[in-house]
């Protein structure tokens, strides 16, 4: 059984749209970090190989021959809806859709189709999931040794570019990471930041959690709820403090409106349920190592 | 996008059937003095993409066409919120009996689109939902296209109205937004008029930026955003730039990571200049980028601060030194750079700047910062 949204050496990948550059490009990127990619999907080439590894016509083609526990999404945002309904209805249980600027309607779609057929999808607009030491799935530096190493710190992550950031941090500070989750910038996700934290509040391979919010949207406000039930000790950073309000920070899910989806409103919620908040990212390793006794590898003071 | 009004009820509301006052869109105000000619006793409405426009002034009732030429003129030279008025929406006035709120918008939280109604329209709905949140009805669409009459007549179960009437109305809205690819159609006021008839008295319609390819007609008629040069610059070369009044420029990738540098810009003391982020697919527009950022002659220092996952920092590097070549700001530049392709950026910036990237991005916001003082 698959422990996604947290992600398996044992888990086999397909990859769809992985003849394209960027799926070409990543592809190899996560087999050299041990991912288990058993094939890729492109209707126009079903039949052909691609990296080694057979092509599939379609997602509903590829099961019938291979076991697929997670599919990767590298679709432009058009075809998306489509991509998704065929991993869906093939019975796949995780997906992970990079795609930005997937129409919202089309997301409303396949989220109702993933309910129905229980899937779990992580994303859209997500840079992948990382578990150092088995695998990544993404477009996440996973094979990089300077920022991901394996530990005992799981990290939820809204953005791609930050939590490369705070795992490169973790890493210097000595703090490996069992996992990284990364659940997307769009306001509307598969994977919440409470669906990641419950995630890594039940995996054993993680004593701490480091979540990385964003302001706007009611995520973080929900997953504080359930961190307050939460024994492992969790810190985290929320990004956009110095936003103006209503307008639209690269994100789209990264907008406020009035009080809500403010930074004040979300660090009040985390801090009321016992998380530690901080200031800069640098921070984070030093409230970690206080929150678990341990020493941070540099000092931060 | 946000569609103004009279857009959003000629677009939206109307070919769906939905009653509306008789009513014209005018941008002068001769054109507003010869609607009311026509139309006799009418409301002007400002046309412009912010709330509380009767309380800013920029709705007012008038009688003859001479007052109305006054009225428009006036209205038409008004700010509302952050925009100036960018037309008039010039509507017959009718005796309302009570006033109805009716919306349908996108649930994030339940990834599913969520039916709202109260008796009591007319005030703001946060404002309702704060202090009387009893008096709001709703219905959440969990199945995209599954919202039956029976369905909406079922949420509005034991309220005083034409049920029949306003479970057709919010079927019809439903229909709307999924034709539309609205993420809100909100009628508020929605108006029980004396006669009996059931009319929308505004509009309110954003539309997915996402799906604008495929509601081009919706997308033509979008309210002009009214960003400022620089920022209309940025959006025409698909760059995300937002400019702010400090002083310290930012150059980045990735939305978090832009918003955090200017988080620690302020924690740190000083003032971000913007947000302009070269994160996805834009990480090979770094001299496009670094030019509007320098180009706000407010900025003092610079830091640039990349992390790559996706984006490779050595692509945006040399575009941040090949633009730096182009332009030769007077200003420090302070580096912090890692992920995918760092070596070799961290090797150009040595090459080309004579500096090395701080380690941690704090210290380059901290160095910025320390110049501006």
């Amino acid at each position: 059984m698959s422990d996604f949204p947290i992600i398996r050496r044992t888990d086999r990948v397909l990859v769809q749209g992985m003849t394209g550059g960027q799926g070409t490009f990543w592809t190899e990127k996560m087999i050299e970090c041990g991912t288990n990619v058993i094939g890729g999907v492109n209707p126009k080439r079903a039949g052909s190989t691609h990296l080694g590894l057979p092509i599939f016509g379609s997602v509903a083609e590829a099961v019938k021959s291979e076991q697929v526990d997670v599919t990767l999404m590298f679709i432009p945002p058009t075809l998306a809806k489509d991509a998704a309904l065929d991993a869906i209805t093939a019975g796949v249980r995780g997906i992970v859709i990079l795609t930005e600027h997937i129409p919202s309607h089309d997301v409303l779609e396949f989220f109702a189709a993933a309910a129905k057929h229980s899937t779990k999808i992580v994303g859209p607009n997500t840079a992948g999931l990382v578990t150092p030491g088995a695998g990544f799935v993404g477009i996440m530096p996973g094979h990089n040794s300077n920022i991901f190493k394996p530990g005992r710190t799981g990290v939820i992550s809204r953005s791609g570019s930050l939590g490369t950031l705070i795992c490169l941090n973790l890493t210097r500070a000595g703090f490996g990471q069992s996992s990284f989750i990364g659940i997307g910038g769009d306001p509307m996700i598969g994977t919440t930041t409470k669906d990641a934290l419950v995630a890594l509040d039940h995996d054993e391979n993680t004593d701490a959690v480091v979540m990385v919010g964003e302001i706007g949207g009611g995520m973080e406000e929900e997953a504080a709820r359930y961190a307050a039930t939460m024994k492992k000790p969790i810190v985290a950073f929320i990004a956009g403090r110095a936003a103006p309000p209503g307008k639209r920070m690269g994100h789209a899910g990264a907008i406020t409106a009035g009080d809500a989806g403010s930074y004040a409103g979300k660090r009040k919620a985390l801090e009321d349920a016992g998380v530690i908040v901080v200031d800069t990212p640098r921070d984070i390793a030093t409230a970690l190592a206080h929150a678990t006794k341990r020493k941070s590898a540099y000092n931060t003071a | 996008m946000i569609l103004n009004e009279g857009d959003a009820k000629k677009l939206v509301l109307a070919p769906a059937g939905i009653n509306m006052l008789q009513g014209e869109i005018c941008a002068t105000a001769a054109q507003a003095a010869a609607a009311v000619q026509r139309l006799g006793r009418c409301v002007i409405k400002a046309q412009v993409p912010a709330g509380k426009r009767g309380k800013a002034g920029g709705i007012k009732l008038v009688s003859t066409a001479a007052e109305a030429e006054k009225v428009a003129a006036d209205i038409l030279a008004m700010r509302i919120g952050d925009y100036a008025v960018q037309g008039l929406l010039v509507e017959q006035c009718a005796a309302i009996a009570k006033e109805y709120y009716a919306a349908v918008l996108h649930a994030p939280v339940e990834r599913a689109t969520l039916i709202l109604f109260s008796a009591e329209g007319g005030m703001d709905i946060e404002e309702l939902a704060a202090t009387k949140p009893e008096a709001i009805r709703r219905f959440i669409v969990r199945t995209p296209d599954d919202f039956s009459v029976k369905d909406a007549k079922s949420m509005l179960t034991g309220l005083d109205v034409d049920i029949a009437g306003i479970s057709d109305l919010l079927v019809k809205l439903y229909q709307r937004y999924r034709q539309t690819d609205a993420e809100l159609v909100e009628i508020n006021p929605l108006a029980l008029l004396e006669d009996g008839r059931l009319v929308a008295l505004d509009c309110k319609f954003i539309l997915d930026d996402a799906a604008t390819y495929r509601q081009t007609e919706l997308a033509a008629a979008a309210a002009s955003e009214e960003p400022t040069m620089l920022e209309a610059k940025g959006a025409s070369q698909g760059l995300k730039f937002i400019e702010l009044p400090g002083n310290v420029g930012i150059l980045a990738n990735g939305a978090g990571l832009t918003m955090t540098t200017m988080d620690v810009v302020q924690h740190l003391g000083g003032t971000p200049a913007n947000f302009m982020e070269i994160g996805g697919d834009a990480y090979t527009k770094g001299e496009a980028a670094l030019a509007l950022v320098l180009a706000n002659p407010n900025v003092k220092s610079l830091v640039v601060n990349f992390c790559g996952a996706f984006a490779r920092t050595d692509v945006m590097a040399k575009g941040v030194a090949d633009a730096w070549k182009v332009l030769k700001p007077d200003i420090p530049v302070f580096f912090s750079v890692h992920g995918t392709g760092e070596d070799e950026a961290v090797a150009l910036i040595e090459d080309e700047f004579g500096v090395t990237p701080f380690d941690f991005m704090e210290d380059a916001v901290q160095a910025a910062i320390a110049v501006t003082k």
